[in-house]
């Protein structure tokens, strides 16, 4: 691992985001997770992970989100969140809730979780069977939500919305309304991994956004501050890009299931790194000396139109990951700029998308079968 | 006007702490991070669901010598800000 001197001004992470393994009951096609899935074989131990938890508590590290794949296809999570709590820190289980059971929600509320966020894949059994490709699925969630919800555990209802759920925002919010929601989140796909294989079949019509958009604007005035919704137009929509994970090495650590720190979950896909593992470097050493997180920190390293830009101390590029996904260069500026050269790209991809409908859904091991489509 | 007797209380999933690393206070709730300073920090210390917003001011026009209706104002701008985020309950 090459080594960098640190910034002087390089502030600790805020977030540690532990993708603790890649194994899911669910196989969505708008999964951000690599085409290329890790094992069970290939993932870290607990011992590991205790040790990572207490490295990144002495860094600064304030929240922890336990993520995945499905954090509960792990049996030892409990155990991880109740070290984390003892460490004073804020831990949030990202789930698809189809295997938390009682005993499973027990465990965790005994552990000390502070917050789940609970996502749907519809408001429609069937339909949400049919996207997350498990029959009863749907049923599993909505006992999961009364569980979290009975455990006085607060809940988030997170809803992936794309061009065959859109329509059905208003019902979610509802959903999340009757369910006892403490917050709702609608996040548009992320353009990574299966769901940059599916897109064309995944991208929503301007006329679908602009009614979703005009959706959640009513609903957040409806329901105030007693259940914030949150909600972000999606870059392949939006004329600047976003500040990814609130710019590269500067906010966040994320840690794959077999232990890489990646500055964001999709940075795998970046050739010409070299990231760090967990197994030999200590999270200080790889927040502060690693060059894989320094590459990109701050705004040294933008091109033109970035470089002499207003906007960029605010989105600092956009997103490396999808700068190379969309150009072949991750030092480009995000093309979901509309000051980009390549925005082109993101219009096309728009354009292109209308008539697709054809779901390739997530699975380990299909990564061959998938890159050759 | 926000009435005097209520109780402020943190909504549920919401931790207030100091943290030893930044030597600061921060405030935790779900995908959010606020760093109050100076006075939000006073304010916020006060917070337990107990005490009324009345008896809050009071405390704090005691300890820091200053105008009741001043440390109100504060106050509540403060609080109310910290409501709509989804922090606190008034």
């Amino acid at each position: 691992m090459a080594v960098t001197a640190p910034a002087a001004t390089l502030e600790p992470p805020v977030a540690l985001i532990a993708e603790i393994t890649h194994r899911c009951p669910l196989s969505c096609a708008y999964c951000s997770n690599p085409l290329e899935l890790e094992r069970s074989a290939a993932e870290l131990g607990t011992s590991d992970w205790l040790r990572v938890i207490e490295e990144a508590a002495a860094l600064g590290v304030l929240h922890l989100h336990f993520t995945g794949g499905e954090p509960l296809a792990r049996r030892d999570l409990a155990t991880l969140v109740r070290h984390a709590a003892a460490l004073q820190l804020y831990t949030n289980l990202i789930t698809s809730g189809v295997q938390l059971d009682d005993r499973a929600m027990l465990a965790l509320a005994e552990a000390g979780i502070d917050h789940i966020q609970l996502s749907f894949q519809d408001v429609e059994p069937e339909r949400g069977d049919a996207s997350g490709g498990l029959k009863g699925g749907h049923a599993r969630k909505l006992a999961a939500a009364a569980r979290i919800v009975a455990a006085q555990v607060p809940l988030t209802l997170n809803f992936v919305v794309h061009r065959g759920n859109i329509d059905r925002i208003p019902a979610m919010i509802a959903l999340g309304e009757r369910l006892g929601a403490s917050r709702i989140e609608i996040a548009h796909v992320q353009y990574h991994g299966w769901a940059l294989l599916n897109r064309a079949s995944l991208l929503p019509t301007a006329e679908q956004l602009a009614v979703a958009t005009a959706g959640v604007g009513a609903a957040r005035a409806r329901l105030g501050s007693r259940i914030p919704v949150d909600y972000v137009l999606p870059d392949y929509f939006a004329t600047r890009p976003k500040a990814c994970m609130g710019g590269w090495g500067r906010r966040a650590m994320n840690i794959s299931p077999s232990g890489k720190a990646l500055p964001c979950h999709a940075a795998e896909s970046l050739p010409g790194f070299d990231f760090p593992s967990v197994r030999d470097t200590s999270l200080g050493a790889i927040w502060n000396g690693s060059e894989a997180f320094a590459r990109f920190r701050g705004t040294d390293w933008a091109p033109e139109p970035c470089r002499s830009c207003k906007h960029l101390e605010a989105d600092l590029g956009g997103c490396r990951c999808q700068a190379f996904a969309l150009t072949g260069e991750a030092a480009r500026t995000d093309p979901a700029c509309k000051l980009s050269p390549d925005h082109h790209i993101v219009r096309q991809a728009i354009a292109d998308a209308v008539a697709a409908n054809d779901l390739q859904p997530r699975r380990i091991g299909l990564f061959g079968r998938a890159a050759t489509r | 006007m926000t009435d005097e007797a209520v109780r402020p209380r943190f909504r549920r999933g919401v931790k207030f702490r100091f943290d030893e690393t930044r030597q600061a206070w921060v405030l935790l709730a779900p995908e959010k991070l606020f760093t109050p300073q100076g006075t939000a920090v006073e304010i916020l210390k006060r917070v337990d669901g107990e005490r009324t917003l009345d008896e809050i001011v009071d405390d704090l026009a005691s300890v820091f010598q200053a105008p009741r209706d001043l440390i109100a104002r504060d106050v509540e701008v403060m609080l109310r800000d910290l409501e709509a985020k989804g922090a606190v309950w008034l």
